[in-house]
């Protein structure tokens, strides 16, 4: 379902954080949201979810998502925190279960149907095998996956991530970012994701929208908005950007 | 990765439930000790005695119990609500402790957290200091409402204090709320020292003058809040994701934390109304059980109230029979008793669960 953001302003204690945000991501896209520390990328995320406050219209396929309530909006969008609290001693399958809560009445329990989502969810994502295994128990690559496993059993139509690879190393960044996109593919998700290492992002996003300063400085295909000048002028980062073999950017650091 | 993985081991058999194992274990320690309760104490009643006794008030049941009349009343109108009373204190403890480690996402929240002891202090010693002479009921009524006042008070200071932020803020509220009523209560004690005795018997805590009156008092409220309670148990679960996860997976956070507060804050009041203030309980009991059964609040919350209420069953015991026939208040014991019970459950579990 198409996300679209439109004039949206979020204050943090009074100061300013987002100003005038709006975009756009189609039905079935990849958005990344990249950005220099402190753009104001995780809350943009949070403010589409309703944890913060804030002026503008989010919409998910035309239907206001401020209006709804967050039973109903968890049940259109999902979400991966940067540093999702693990709860000491909860199984990895209990912490898929969790995505089922909106599914759930407020006092009431998991159904059949909600622990068979939750164990097919574990299965497509090969974490079956560590299903009772404690959260604290895991290795980044694996929490990872197991958070994606939660947000994947809301199953929803939008999967927001907050940064989903940060500490990773490479093979595990892959990983990552190569199932989103064959869930994304199979499932029809949208997603939005923010993150930090640009041709990572470039390598995998439909379109790049890059927020400095709490503004969209720039929004489009990955060779457009990953320009040797645009990076100097939002980094402060002096690269060398090459086309790919398949045309997506290719950032190499320069010694100054 | 491998791709070799059994299809569907996880069908439901690693959700963290309440087994029927460990739920029977503790009913029927909370049983054991409550019949301990019953048999022993300073007037020596024979123990077939009083299981006939007991036994005759059982519907549709006629035993003759061969106990006097004097006996008869020894058993029901000090024993039975003595220890029934005793149940109900440490079960209110121990599962308002759990209810408040889940909403603060801390193992070492404990029900007093939020100045329900304090607030039950400046009650209790209120009444004791105004009232000349025995103020019967007057006590544990002041303290009930003494407790409910201070957390409300912590509360209210809390939520007006701190935008975002809120449960850092409401512990801070509960500090600051604890230290004032703390402070006022000294003070009430100062003005009348010659009630010292009194207040701090009162302060140290006991069940000693438990009476199917008091037991009145509390047991509705107490059954209020245990239903509510035991009801949260999932809900405390998403909790443990932190606000923000669980309000992205569809909960009021805030309508939880607020439901849950006010269940714990009025079983405590319960507890400190009839008992004083028994320490210990509220912390101990819910961590033993998290080490030794599991973590999910399905199975911290009802395994807490029935392990409380044996503990402080098991508490009461020693509390009378150790210094015949003196007694010794209950908090003592509870920390006493706790204290060493609590090593051997760290060590006996190797359950990796950090505090």
């Amino acid at each position: 379902m198409t996300v679209a953001v439109r004039g949206l302003d979020v204050a943090l204690g009074g100061r300013p954080v987002l100003r005038k945000v709006s975009l756009d991501v189609p039905a079935g896209s990849w958005t990344a949201i990249i950005g220099p520390n402190g753009a104001g990328k995780s809350t943009l995320l949070r403010a589409v979810l309703g944890l913060l406050p804030s002026d503008g219209e989010i919409s998910v396929a035309g239907a206001d998502l401020g209006r709804l309530k967050p039973r109903q909006r968890a049940k259109v969008v999902a979400y991966a925190p940067q540093n999702p609290n693990l709860p000491v001693g909860m199984s990895v399958f209990d912490y898929t279960l969790l995505g089922r809560s909106p599914y759930i009445p407020h006092l009431g329990r998991e159904s059949a149907r909600d622990r068979a989502v939750a164990a097919e969810v574990l299965d497509r994502l090969d974490l079956a095998g560590l299903a009772g295994r404690p959260m604290n128990q895991l290795s980044g690559g694996e929490r990872q996956r197991v958070v994606l496993a939660r947000a994947l059993a809301q199953q929803t139509s939008v999967l927001l991530l907050d940064e989903p690879t940060t500490a990773l190393d490479i093979g595990h960044q892959q990983q990552v970012m190569e199932l989103v996109d064959q869930l994304r593919l199979s499932d029809e998700l949208t997603v939005v994701t923010t993150i930090h290492d640009l041709t990572l992002a470039g390598q995998y996003a439909d379109d790049l929208v890059l927020l400095s300063g709490g503004r969209v400085a720039a929004a489009g295909p990955p060779a457009e908005v990953l320009t040797r000048e645009a990076i100097e002028e939002h980094f402060d980062a002096r690269v060398r950007v090459l086309p790919g073999p398949d045309g997506r950017p290719l950032l190499s650091l320069e010694r100054p | 990765m491998s791709a070799a993985s059994p299809p569907g081991p996880a069908k439901g058999n690693h959700a963290a439930r309440l087994r029927a194992v460990p739920l029977a274990v503790a009913v029927a320690l909370l049983a054991a000790t409550l019949l301990a309760g019953l048999l022993v104490g300073a007037a020596d009643l024979p123990a077939g005695g009083v299981l006939k006794a007991l036994a005759d008030r059982l519907p549709f049941v006629r035993v003759d119990s061969g106990l006097g009349v004097i006996e008869e009343n020894i058993l029901f109108q000090l024993r039975v609500p003595r220890a029934l009373m005793a149940a109900l204190v440490g079960g209110m403890l121990a599962l308002a402790g759990a209810g408040y480690q889940g909403v603060f996402r801390n193992p070492l929240a404990d029900p007093y957290l939020l100045g329900a002891a304090a607030g039950a202090g400046v009650g209790a010693t209120l009444v004791i200091v105004l009232v000349p002479g025995d103020p019967g009921y007057g006590v544990p009524l002041a303290a009930f409402v003494g407790a409910i006042f201070g957390v409300f008070l912590a509360y209210a200071l809390g939520s007006t204090a701190g935008q975002g932020n809120g449960v850092a803020t409401l512990v801070l509220a509960g500090v600051a709320v604890s230290s004032f009523l703390a402070a006022v209560q000294t003070f009430l004690q100062q003005m009348k020292a010659e009630e010292l005795q009194r207040i701090f018997s009162w302060i140290l805590g006991g069940v000693g003058s438990a009476d199917w009156h008091q037991l009145a008092l509390v047991a509705p409220y107490s059954l209020v809040s245990t239903v509510v309670l035991l009801a949260h148990g999932r809900l405390l679960d998403v909790l443990s994701v932190g606000d923000d996860e669980a309000t992205s997976l569809g909960l009021s956070a805030s309508r939880v934390r607020l439901t849950v507060l006010i269940a714990a804050s009025l079983a405590t009041a319960c507890a400190v109304a009839v008992s004083g203030l028994i320490g210990f309980v509220g912390i101990v009991v819910p961590h033993a059980v998290r080490r030794l059964a599991g973590g999910s609040y399905r199975i911290v919350l009802p395994l807490s109230l029935l392990g409380g209420a044996a503990f402080l069953e098991l508490a009461d015991l020693v509390a009378r029979t150790v210094i015949k026939p003196g007694e010794l208040p209950l908090g003592v014991v509870t920390a006493f008793v706790g204290g060493p019970f609590f090593v051997l459950v760290l060590r006996a579990s190797r359950r990796q669960v950090e505090t």
